[in-house]
């Protein structure tokens, strides 16, 4: 009798086993973990596991469980592991993404598999356009819109003439396209330089140089940002041919560009000074969770992405089955964003306002961005029209 | 006409960066018949030991110096420790052993000094631009490079041509067992030459550092670039490595510099962009296709065996 007690007691467990497994709100992170550009994941993995903590680690009353995956920054890779986070982890969301191209080779998978895919970086142009999904969400913006704020910026400096320079993958691509689209002056000369080999780059800042041009826009995020700035330094640029940039000096980057960062403005979504209580939570709470360490903005993308899959999961009460209405709660982007409200537009992706950043020494005596000026507000992605999703 | 010569200025400076690679890697290879993938694991050990012995001394030329000698010192342990244990090995053994050693190198770089990277950052006296003919200003430190590396060259060459350790190391590169047999400590000159080897890597990374960042896994890009050169090059031949790495720093740079204004002639702007940068990265190993399937020694081999 004790026996077939057990036995019984035995059958309800394992049989329960898979309900308790659904209990949880399961998320595969994509992010690059190894490599040079390490640091960008794991700036995105703090920022994320510090979302959880301020969310209890609970997302509408169930625990949350994270499968963090490394795409090395290969297409390829990301791709494969894309696959087995939605094939046989069966997440119900999938967040990460720094680079355009590991997005695109990826996106096909999540989206025939409707399974929420939240870009925390990645921007390409055919996302926001043609490729747009019911199932994709963007924290960050398209690739373009950076660049375009600062294009708007060098209008308003009265810059005559500029030449670009930027990595020949898809987000270089869109990034020289988005400053072309707002610049009013001449565009003398256009570079693509071998992404991500390439960390040589004085054959194109020799052309720089005899181009005559006013100044010079760059697109180099990660570590190439610094040898880019190093470079430009010494050949003598600097003071003679003013540099614009976009996603070329953040927090990571600063450190090992220094002095080399003063005086080279850039634009940017989020800030760190951005004056707003969640923004404030969330950059004194990192700093002290991760001693050393400041978050950058694809920290602060990958925290908003946390926060807007919390605000579907409690808008469902935790079943996350109920995709539709995920779908409608995200679309109204109902979380306190720590860049400040913003809108979704039909193709997910934020319509908001781009600040214009500088490189300052803070109160330690560290250098550290600065909001200077609000170059647009309320900016919206000039694909968005090619999008067949309508409002 | 003033931008040809700074482009190959350009070409030069990169061309002659990559022979001190080079040069260490065919050294090991064709003396000692070793297959040495962690060479870029010492290159990248040179720029973290300069990195941190010029923030701690505070001295750039006097840091530079002691990354020098550590990493000799380094390459001399890795040798006693390791390599010559792998010597009468199959190659696929020794590229299995020293992959495990970029492995373990870049592990414990990221313990060591953090997954995020170093600067090194250069004097004021070497961040200035030079005039070298009029109108032709030239960042020094590049200009640095080239005379150093030009240097070292020069002093290889007196060595190994000179020198009785330089006949030494060419006779082994000949017939290793006739001149042990000849009374001379081959394990010695090896544990030497290696030495030689992981210092010339450390150079070069060292002064690539200023221009480049410092960190993990720089030396595995470069590597590929250095084993095409010995290869063009002849497996072996220092003067082989010194000619080929500056055909394949000048084919790289001027290819970036003129290919895309050259394609632009005959296709859209938009598609020349594209396809230049991707056109000019393929030139070098074009050039490696097309020697092995000309000369498969490469253009100036090292005497016969």
């Amino acid at each position: 009798m004790k026996k077939a007690f057990w036995l019984a007691g035995a059958t309800i467990l394992a049989l329960a086993q898979p309900a308790l497994a659904g209990d949880t709100i399961k998320i595969g992170f994509v992010s690059t973990f190894s490599g040079p550009t390490a640091v960008i994941g794991n700036d995105m993995r703090n920022s994320f596991e510090l979302a959880l903590d301020h969310l209890g680690r609970k997302m509408g009353g169930k625990p949350v469980e994270v499968i963090y995956e490394d795409d090395g920054q290969k297409p390829d890779v990301g791709k494969q592991k894309t696959e087995k986070l939605i094939q046989s982890d069966k997440v119900d969301f999938i967040v990460g993404y720094i680079w355009s191209n590991v997005l695109l080779a990826s996106l096909k998978t999540a989206v025939d598999s409707k399974t929420f895919l939240i870009s925390a970086n990645a921007g390409p142009s055919q996302l926001a356009g043609e490729l747009c999904s019911p199932y994709v969400f963007s924290t960050s913006w398209q690739n373009d819109q950076t660049p375009q704020a600062v294009g708007t910026y060098m209008n308003q400096k009265g810059v005559k003439s500029v030449f670009l320079i930027g990595p020949n993958y898809a987000a270089g691509k869109d990034m020289l396209a988005g400053v072309k689209s707002t610049f009013k002056g001449q565009v003398v000369g256009e570079e693509y330089t071998v992404w991500p080999s390439q960390l040589d780059f004085s054959a194109e800042l020799t052309k720089a140089k005899n181009s005559k041009a006013e100044s010079i826009f760059v697109f180099y995020p990660g570590a190439a940002g610094v040898q880019f700035l190093n470079q430009y330094a010494q050949a003598g640029l600097k003071g003679q041919i003013p540099l614009y940039t976009a996603f070329t000096i953040d927090e990571l980057s600063l450190p090992l560009q220094k002095e080399n960062a003063i005086g080279v403005p850039g634009a940017q979504q989020w800030v760190n000074d951005l004056p707003n209580p969640e923004n404030k939570k969330f950059v004194e709470d990192y700093r002290k969770k991760y001693t050393g360490l400041r978050p950058t903005f694809y920290g602060a993308q990958s925290y908003d992405a946390a926060n807007l899959i919390n605000s579907a999961v409690i808008a469902v009460k935790g079943d996350t089955s109920k995709k539709d209405e995920m779908k409608a709660e995200m679309e109204k982007a109902n979380f306190k964003s720590v860049r400040g409200p913003f809108k979704y537009g039909n193709n997910h992706i934020p319509i908001q306002n781009f600040y214009l950043q500088d490189v300052v020494k803070d109160a330690d005596g560290q250098l550290s961005l600065k909001t200077v000026a609000t170059i647009v507000k309320d900016d919206q992605d000039r694909f968005h029209d090619k999008c067949p999703m309508k409002k | 006409m003033l931008v040809l010569v700074e482009q190959s200025l350009n070409g030069l400076q990169f061309g002659l960066l990559l022979f001190l690679l080079a040069a260490g890697l065919t050294l090991v290879f064709g003396i000692m018949d070793f297959v040495n993938l962690a060479h870029g694991s010492l290159y990248m050990m040179g720029a973290y030991f300069a990195a941190t012995f010029v923030a701690w001394t505070g001295s750039f030329v006097l840091g530079i110096l002691l990354a020098l000698g550590a990493t000799l010192l380094l390459g001399i342990l890795l040798e006693f420790i390791a390599l010559r244990h792998l010597y009468g090995r199959d190659h696929l053994d020794q590229v299995l052993a020293t992959f495990g050693l970029i492995l373990f190198f870049n592990d414990a770089v990221r313990l060591i000094w953090g997954p995020a990277g170093l600067s090194l950052p250069l004097p004021a006296w070497l961040t200035v631009p030079v005039q070298i003919v009029p109108g032709v200003f030239y960042p020094a430190y590049r200009l640095s490079i080239i005379v150093v590396a030009l240097a070292v060259a020069a002093l290889l060459y007196v060595v190994v041509m000179r020198t009785r350790i330089g006949m030494l190391i060419r006779a082994g590169a000949s017939n290793r067992e006739m001149i042990g047999a000849l009374g001379i400590n081959i394990k010695l000159l090896f544990t030497l030459v290696f030495g030689l080897g992981a210092a010339l890597a450390g150079l070069a990374g060292l002064m690539q550092a200023p221009i480049l960042t410092v960190q993990i896994g720089m030396g595995e890009n470069i590597l590929i670039l250095a084993f095409v050169i010995i290869v063009i090059g002849g497996i072996g031949s220092i003067r082989g490595a010194f000619l080929a790495a500056i055909f394949v720093g000048m084919i790289d740079t001027l290819g970036r510099a003129f290919l895309p204004d050259l394609l632009r002639t005959v296709l859209s702007s938009a598609a020349a962009s594209t396809a230049a940068p991707a056109l000019s990265s393929m030139l070098i190993y074009l050039l490696m296709a097309i020697v092995l399937v000309v000369r498969p020694e490469g253009l100036f081999p090292a005497a016969k065996r």
